[in-house]
């Protein structure tokens, strides 16, 4: 116990042998964590590490199994977040917990004690939003806002309860590099005044460039623990994933003659009343080439999917062609048999069916190959699920086994090798690395380069700059639903692909 | 000590069928307190309720002659239900099978031949599938909901079939009782065995329990109408029609129902008459449930739910109880059913004190 026993001042937060099983995972085993006041401190690690529930442990949602939490020295158990919140912990959370048509001072009304949440909030709102450089109007409507502004809420919603400690899991997956910047100024600011910050993320420039400490989990074990600004990018990516950081081989692109996939002047009016409008969007992808788009979350990027892979219809059916025949009237289904792939952001439920087998997940988009008469042919399904798994080194039990029981980056590479082995012309992929490990992200993003350097057209969509710089030759901008002209990724960079993701398309037309 | 339920990793394929098991053994036991309560001897109740119907070849007979509508009625709305089409109606559709098949019956009355049995079969398939159709056309173009419209058009069939029976096709010969004439030999399924009712009715039920299952689990519009029912967006993402889902989850269901009224009129009924089913089309929502929406669950489920009906009345006979009791037996089945399919998704386990982690420091 030698080493527990502190000298001088006592940290804010202690974690001692942490320990936290679910059926099937150990998500904690005996991870230790001490916060000091004022301290930025990272917790990094690949997805499934146990970061989420190791916070999930001090914010009250989730009981441990073994361990002990010391709270400013003194040990407590935190039964639920209301406790949590009472001894002045906050917790920013990756998805947000934001109610659309309400305001922002309604909703920030809601999380505080009711005494607190009468009059005067808004003006409250105000003063310390203003304080620390996150510009809120208290009467604006959720709904209204973008990503970041949500997120602008839901810390000012924390700093309103004078937090001792504030925890942010993954906080800029949804912010322009500059938003990410000015986040970065209001955090330094709050630890400057005493306030202790915990930060989850597994971008290691981030942690590099923000935190004090950092301690590392890998399968739910601490496996170091640093001063991140002594380290380098590549020795934190071996504490975290315990091999160096993979990259893949980029050749130059040799893009064909014409086009393979045109799009004119395609607008679409948003189904969803909290959805984006396509306004006008033209775009060239040209087979041997990876075009790939950035934007912030909501953008339509969503919507701008779901009218290229057929999963919406759009008018005049010209508006989208392939290989110069108008598909943008088809149904998904059609568009497959003329060639288009499509690789949808979320996995479970969209891109796979969770309760069937690999097999018949096979079947989910090649059942027209793959059957005779009108039957299924179970056997080539079988064998189709399993070629995959072995082209594609997914770890699986077989073609039996359900698409739940993969984790996240195996399912992906599911995913993709089903699309890939139908050789498509057109291969369209959302985030296709979203919350994959980084092992099975250089797989997926190197099975893409094969495919263009085998003469497809690849679209991919993507909120990950550094992905798109990494494996895209063009990179174009999706913002409020208009798409920007591609520009070569050698010329141009991170800082003016991020002025585009903010801006208003048509200010800059008029500005260049 | 408290018992918590834990969320499995992944749903039990064993807990799926072990539940209705479990849901027959809670009813069975709730059946001994009520039979208790109301003064009768529970076991005694039992044997009248399970076992006395069984008895002998006449009461087997009845059992799967009443298991038959069960089963067609289950398995076609099990086509739908898989897919989240919720055709509620079945019993309507079995009504206007019986009245197309009925119709034609009474139109080539003596005058037919071997031929008369198959296109009553046909004429009673299409009759459902036309009373289908309504909430399938409602449901694709105006986005009515088919539970509320299937149910309704149930009312609206059983004022057809009274309709008839009261006016055109009310047998002059019937002493103005409100009912067809008896059909003609050609328009009735042949017995199947001597001694009981049982009829050839009960084959094409049997082969319709074979040709859905082999529908959902080989073909390929059967696969789609699976990944409709498990992941909507994933069928979107597939290419498969939202509105031809819902036009074949109505159809199917509707075609099995209307089978199961031909069978009704041409097997025990003979005629037509204002009630030709004493609720089998509802009845088959449990049955198909019960059975795990699987063909052949259905047909265990529809067997337990005939004898449910044959002990009712069998109740009713020898221990003077209401009618009701049949319905309050199949009412606790499917609510324990539900209960217990919690289980599919969760387990229980038994904890000690939990959450005393840090409290000990």
């Amino acid at each position: 116990m030698g080493d527990t026993v502190t000298i001088g001042p006592v940290p804010r937060l202690e974690l001692i042998e942490i320990s936290k099983r679910y059926p099937g995972v150990v998500a904690n085993d005996g991870v230790s964590l001490r916060v000091m006041p004022g301290e930025i401190h990272a917790l990094l690690g690949e997805n499934g590490a146990g970061k989420s529930t190791l916070m999930k442990i001090v914010y009250g949602v989730v009981h441990p199994d073994a361990g002990i939490v010391r709270w400013n020295g003194e040990p407590v158990a935190i039964g639920n977040p209301a406790r949590a919140r009472k001894l002045g912990i906050a917790m920013v959370f990756q998805h947000f917990s934001l109610f659309e048509t309400l305001t922002v001072a309604e909703n920030i009304a809601l999380a505080l004690p009711a005494a607190r949440a009468r009059r005067g909030l808004p003006a409250r709102i105000r003063e310390v939003s203003s304080q620390y450089g996150l510009p809120l109007e208290p009467g604006r409507y959720v709904h209204t806002m973008s990503v970041g502004e949500r997120q602008r809420v839901e810390i000012v919603r924390c700093l309103l309860q004078s937090p001792q400690l504030l925890i942010l899991d993954e906080p800029t997956s949804v912010l322009t590099p500059q938003a990410v910047q000015r986040l970065f100024e209001t955090l330094r600011t709050l630890a400057g005044e005493g306030c202790s910050i915990l930060y989850i993320s597994h971008k290691l420039d981030e942690i590099r460039a923000l935190c004090h400490r950092a301690t590392v989990l890998r399968d739910g074990k601490v496996t170091g623990e640093c001063d991140p600004r002594q380290e380098s990018s590549s020795t934190l990516a071996r504490m975290m994933i315990g091999t160096e950081l993979p990259r893949p081989r980029h050749r130059a692109a040799h893009p064909t003659g014409a086009p393979l996939l045109r799009v004119r002047g395609l607008s679409r009016a948003a189904d969803d009343p909290f959805g984006t409008s396509l306004v006008d969007i033209d775009l060239d992808v040209h087979g041997g080439e990876i075009v790939g788009i950035a934007g912030i979350a909501g953008n339509g990027q969503r919507e701008l999917l779901a009218a290229l892979s057929g999963e919406s219809q759009a008018t005049p059916a010209d508006s989208v062609l392939l290989a110069d025949e108008p598909i943008a009237h088809l149904d998904a289904a059609a568009r497959r048999a003329r060639g288009v792939a499509f690789v949808p952001e979320e996995r479970l439920g969209h891109g796979a069916v969770p309760d069937m087998s690999l097999a018949e997940n096979a079947l989910l988009t090649t059942r027209r190959r793959l059957s005779r008469h009108g039957f299924i042919d179970a056997s080539a399904a079988r064998e189709y699920a399993s070629a995959t798994l072995r082209e594609f080194a997914v770890k699986a039990q077989g073609p039996d086994a359900a698409a739940s029981s993969l984790s996240g980056g195996n399912l992906q590479k599911f995913i993709v090798g089903r699309e890939m082995r139908q050789s498509p012309k057109l291969l369209i992929a959302a985030q296709p690395t979203w919350g994959v490990d980084i092992g099975a992200s250089a797989q997926v993003r190197q099975a893409l380069l094969d495919l263009r350097d085998a003469g497809a057209a690849v679209l991919i969509v993507s909120e990950e700059l550094d992905e798109l710089f990494e494996i895209a030759d063009r990179i174009a901008v999706m913002s409020h639903g208009r798409l920007s002209a591609a520009k070569p990724a050698q010329d141009t960079n991170a800082e003016e692909i991020g002025m585009l993701m903010s801006a208003r398309l048509e200010n800059v037309a008029h500005a260049a | 000590m408290r018992l918590v339920l834990e969320a499995r990793p992944e749903r039990s394929r064993i807990a799926a069928w072990l539940s209705p098991a479990l849901a027959i053994i809670a009813t069975i036991v709730l059946g001994f307190l009520l039979f208790s309560l109301l003064g009768r001897d529970p076991w005694q109740a039992m044997h009248v309720f399970f076992v006395k119907p069984l008895e002998n070849r006449y009461g087997v007979g009845e059992w799967l002659l009443k298991a038959s509508p069960l089963m067609l009625c289950g398995v076609g709305l099990a086509v739908g239900y898989r897919a989240n089409v919720w055709n509620i109606g079945a019993e309507g559709q079995l009504t206007l099978g019986g009245i197309f098949a009925g119709g034609l019956a009474l139109v080539f009355d003596q005058s037919a031949g071997w031929w008369l049995l198959p296109a009553m079969i046909v004429a009673g398939a299409i009759g459902g599938m036309l009373w289908a159709a309504i909430p399938a056309f409602l449901r694709t173009h105006f986005h009515a909901n088919e539970v509320l419209t299937s149910l309704m058009l149930v009312y609206v069939a059983t004022y057809l079939l009274s309709y008839l029976v009261h006016g055109p096709w009310r047998d002059p010969q019937g002493f103005n009782f409100p009912q067809s004439k008896m059909f003609a030999d050609a328009a009735l399924w042949p017995n199947l065995f001597a001694g009981t009712r049982l009829n050839r009715g009960f084959v094409v039920a049997l082969a319709c329990v074979a040709s859905t299952w082999l529908f959902m689990s080989r073909s390929v519009a059967g696969f789609e109408m699976r990944v409709a029912g498990l992941a909507p967006a994933a069928a979107r993402y597939a290419g498969i029609s939202s509105a031809r889902v819902v036009w074949i989850g109505m159809l199917v269901g509707g075609a099995c129902a209307g089978i199961a009224g031909v069978n009704e009129v041409a097997g025990p009924l003979g005629q037509l008459q204002p009630s030709i089913s004493p609720g089998y089309g509802f009845a088959a929502i449990i049955v198909a449930f019960v059975g795990r929406l699987h063909a052949l669950g259905i047909l265990l489920a529809s067997l337990l739910m005939s004898l449910l009906y044959l002990g009712g009345e069998a109740a009713q006979v020898s221990l003077a109880l209401p009618s009701s009791v049949t319905g309050l037996f199949q009412g606790t089945l499917l609510f324990f059913l539900l209960a217990a399919d919690v289980l599919v998704h969760y387990r229980v386990r038994i904890a000690g004190r939990s959450q005393a982690p840090a409290a000990l420091g």
